[in-house]
């Protein structure tokens, strides 16, 4: 009986859950690996520079991305709040994508420009002094930790071999750029450029 | 924006979307068909045929799945099928209703606008003084406030450290209708440069000054050596009188207000840091984000707050 078969190797029952499994990812994935609209950059995307690459690393350091997503969806109710539905063409550069799955706090996609920085700096000390209901963590030690950029140049070449078109000279000058920066610069410098490159958000 | 969304599929990649989901369904009704059991009659002596698994002489009837539970396997796939034909999944086959993501967005937007566009034109025609006094316009203009504007001034319009109150009488551009709706459209820039060059028995004597001009406690002496520094350096923005320049943005040093005065610092030192560092307040254009109709409105309710008092 060959249902007995399967039944009594798990090895081979595994393998075969691994390729029922597989067919949906096949017809779901494989063909955005090349399709325009996910591999090409929406027109005006760069790469982020040596401080807002920093930046985004501690963005993922400190967990913003469990609370936070970046992925405005296409409903009238997000676009009224947050602007212009994110494109798949925006995310071209991310390694990984931030795009998060959960909204404790509000969606930062298209945060960039929505505050002024000295306005970044107060929330991110602490959330309560400018929102008083908040219940965000207070995050004052990014105040006091200044960037040595020694991995920066190493993190771009990094992203480059996976296809981000950092040239030489920003690789050569990233630690020069943040060197004895706040972390909290790197970071607002990152929020101020989400969700910036597509133009009419309304 | 059609690009973003309506970026078809090669014909080969449509052909494999197509083909694997298609395929996938055909092989999971193929399945349930081929090792559907129908037969549970009994042989001769009263046994009915078992799957062979014993444990302690309990053996596994190999019976027939319940046929409304068969039933639904069937359900699924004509479910499939049918959602399928409706809506895009197969390759580039856009479905029979047309839907997309983005045509959904679009009819969304569009039903809203033309409910509320009439509203706010009706709005929009009437000036800001009065709109201020509309109760029901004035509802409607605190949600956009709170939704917008409290993040950084308070949702009870008080601002905050570095962020201006909205309810006194001093403004830094100016309270009237049409330097709220050019705050609004444009957003504002307030550059206040550092003068640590002055040195610090200098930017003592200003602050000295500077606390002087609003009757604060300050040294006398020390105040009135500032005045000359104060005159070639400050008044320019400030003006002689340090009244201020609504402009520039350059606020009235006279009226004991002070935006970055942080908790628990004094007046003095609040002064020291401002002129040591300088300032750089920012608030963002918001009409890019609110969108024009509703500038007008809040405008008018930024107006009405003074009307509270």
């Amino acid at each position: 009986m060959k249902h007995e078969i399967v039944e009594k190797n798990v090895g081979l029952l595994a393998v075969l859950i691994l390729v029922v499994i597989s067919f949906g990812g096949l017809a779901e994935v494989v063909p955005l690996f090349f399709q325009k609209q996910t591999t090409e950059p929406v027109e005006g995307l760069e790469p982020l520079s040596a401080l807002e690459l920093e930046g985004r690393g501690i963005y993922r350091r400190e967990g913003c991305v469990g609370c936070h997503s970046q992925m405005v969806r296409p409903f009238r109710a997000e676009t009224e709040r947050y602007g212009h539905y994110s494109v798949a063409g925006e995310s071209v550069y991310e390694h990984n994508f931030l795009w998060g799955s959960k909204r404790t706090g509000p969606d930062l996609a298209r945060v960039g420009g929505r505050y002024s920085d000295d306005w970044h700096r107060a929330h991110m000390y602490n959330p309560r002094d400018v929102v008083p209901e908040s219940i965000m963590p207070a995050y004052p030690w990014l105040f006091e930790n200044t960037l040595d950029g020694q991995d920066t140049p190493a993190k771009m070449r990094a992203l480059r071999t996976v296809g981000v078109p950092y040239t030489d000279e920003q690789i050569d000058g990233a630690t020069e750029a943040v060197r004895g920066e706040q972390e909290i610069t790197a970071l607002i410098a990152y929020l101020q450029q989400l969700g910036t490159v597509l133009e009419g958000t309304r | 924006m059609n690009y973003l969304w309506n970026d078809s599929l090669s014909g080969f990649w449509s052909a494999w979307v197509i083909v694997i989901t298609l395929g996938s369904i055909g092989f999971a009704f193929w399945l349930l068909y081929a090792n559907r059991r129908t037969d549970k009659t009994p042989d001769a002596e009263g046994n009915v045929e078992t799957t062979g698994h014993a444990a302690d002489g309990i053996e596994e009837y190999d019976n027939p799945l319940p046929r409304w539970w068969f039933q639904l396997y069937v359900a699924t796939v004509v479910f499939a099928l049918g959602y399928l034909l409706l809506y895009p999944g197969l390759g580039n086959f856009a479905g029979v209703l047309g839907w997309t993501q983005e045509g959904q967005w679009e009819e969304e937007v569009a039903e809203a606008e033309e409910r509320f566009t009439p509203i706010f034109a009706q709005y929009e025609e009437i000036p800001i003084p009065d709109l201020a006094e509309d109760e029901e316009a004035m509802r409607v203009a605190e949600r956009i406030y709170l939704n917008n504007c409290a993040v950084c001034h308070g949702s009870n319009a008080r601002g905050g450290y570095g962020f201006p109150n909205l309810t006194d009488d001093n403004w830094l551009y100016g309270g009237e209708p049409e330097a709220l709706l050019t705050t609004l459209h444009q957003g504002r820039n307030g550059l206040m440069p550092s003068w640590q060059q002055l040195g610090a028995n200098n930017i003592e004597n200003l602050t000295q000054h500077v606390l002087a001009l609003s009757d604060l406690e300050h040294e006398e002496e020390r105040a009135d050596q500032g005045a000359a520094v104060y005159a070639s350096v400050c008044a320019a923005c400030h003006m002689p009188d340090g009244t201020g320049n609504q402009a520039l943005g350059a606020p009235n040093l006279t009226n004991d207000i002070w935006l970055y005065q942080a908790p628990g610092q004094s007046v003095a030192d609040s002064i020291r840091q401002t002129l040591r560092n300088g300032r750089n307040g920012h608030m963002p254009a918001q009409a890019s984000y609110i969108g024009e109709e509703r500038v007008h409105l809040v405008a008018a309710y930024v107006y009405s707050l003074r009307l509270e008092e």
